[in-house]
């Protein structure tokens, strides 16, 4: 299973869709106030890059060249509805509180991607598994920048108080400039650790 | 909720709801695409276009379609759906009677499908019960300070060019800097107006 342990490798940290790739962050930014908020919106992203990508993965031979990004935009959004739907019945505070960013998946760049370089070539399991890497590289970016600003904008940590009361929070950290400054800081840090450039193409 | 002029809701959504800079839609092709002033211009115009016209389609598609049939949960599936067909047809009604204007936004066109910017307004106005004018006002105001903070961005980074920036920085790195420094500016709109 050497295969699949690189699969897992590359999802998280090597082509780590936002610090390498720089794609998808546009909800990367917008939920990280919260560290409960990222939480369920990255366990939300691995499951519809997952199940996206399982099912673009089995019907890839079914499927005409010519329209596929149509079908594989339509499988997504039949998965981020379930997803819409399953958090609005079982946790309707944390649906309000995502707004439309939920609904924004459909657009993450990430499945797309994914689904396109990995899925359309690839069998069914192995493509399941990169889903769920790559979302859970995904999180774990998320879930950092969003420590960062909750720590420091709040004072808590999944809402559970760690630096007293003397903490001055810092309001910059919950307004969106903070988001900017964290992730250009965590993307900085992350190509500083590991500087190949393979990936450069495209993006700058 | 209270009232909101169409005009209110305008000038909010460039200023203090501006959907890059306070709402982190449409980052991925901001990011890709600001490097030069003339292609940041096109591609705004492009977004502010589109963006005008998919919200009227999709304000009348989700209130007098998915409303009365009880199918509001099929709504990201509708609108995603009437976006890309919309930009498809454009592409080809632009191709064919405006070919100037076809080479000059041309390439911008297949890019827009999947700007997050697009789908995000219209999520937004049904979220925000937006009334036809406001939602007009707000797709509108919306492609305008879309288009305003891309072309800043690629006047910015024309400036940048020439500078010696830390290695790991570079690229999307100082990108998002001096976005957060913009919106840091763009937050002293904010006692102007607010929309939720």
């Amino acid at each position: 299973m050497a295969n699949s342990k690189k699969i897992i490798k590359d999802g998280l940290w090597d082509d780590n869709p936002i610090f390498r790739q720089v794609i998808g962050i546009c909800s990367a930014l917008a939920v990280t106030n919260l560290m409960l908020n990222s939480l369920i919106m990255g366990l939300g992203l691995m499951f519809v890059t997952a199940f996206s990508e399982l099912t673009v993965s089995l019907i890839r031979k079914f499927t005409p060249k010519h329209i596929r990004m149509m079908v594989q935009v339509l499988i997504i959004s039949v998965y981020v509805i379930i997803l819409d739907i399953f958090l609005k019945a079982y946790y309707p505070e944390m649906s309000k509180a995502l707004g439309p960013y939920v609904g924004l998946i459909i657009t993450n760049c990430i499945i797309m991607g994914r689904c396109e370089a990995f899925a359309q070539n690839n069998s069914p399991l192995p493509s399941f598994l990169d889903g769920l890497a790559s979302g859970a590289g995904y999180t774990f970016v998320l879930l950092l920048v969003a420590f960062f600003r909750e720590l420091l904008g709040f004072g808590t940590i999944f809402g559970y108080p760690v630096l007293g009361d003397s903490w001055t929070n810092w309001t910059i950290m919950i307004m969106p400039p903070g988001a900017f400054f964290i992730l250009a800081i965590i993307i900085w840090v992350a190509r500083s650790l590991s500087p190949e450039e393979k990936k450069e193409g495209g993006t700058i | 909720m209270i009232e909101l002029n169409p005009f209110v809701i305008f000038f909010a959504a460039i200023f203090t709801n501006n959907m890059i800079l306070s709402n982190f839609l449409g980052m991925c092709s901001f990011i890709a695409v600001s490097k030069e002033i003339p292609t940041s211009l096109g591609l705004g115009q492009a977004v502010t276009f589109v963006l005008t016209f998919t919200t009227i389609l999709n304000y009348l598609i989700y209130h007098h379609i998915l409303v009365p049939l009880g199918l509001e949960y099929l709504r990201f599936i509708v609108f995603i759906v009437s976006i890309a067909a919309f930009v498809q047809l454009l592409e080809m009604i632009v191709e064919r009677y405006f070919p100037n204007l076809y080479y000059a936004l041309g390439i911008f066109l297949p890019l827009i499908t999947v700007n997050c910017a697009i789908l995000g307004v219209s999520l937004f106005m049904v979220i925000r019960e937006y009334t036809f004018l406001q939602s007009l006002g707000f797709g509108i105001g919306s492609g305008i300070g879309w288009t305003l903070a891309i072309v800043a961005m690629a006047g910015i980074r024309q400036r940048l060019r020439e500078d010696s920036i830390p290695k790991g920085l570079q690229g999307p790195g100082i990108t998002l800097i001096i976005t957060g420094l913009m919106a840091l500016a763009f937050v002293g709109f904010s006692g102007i107006v607010q929309i939720q």
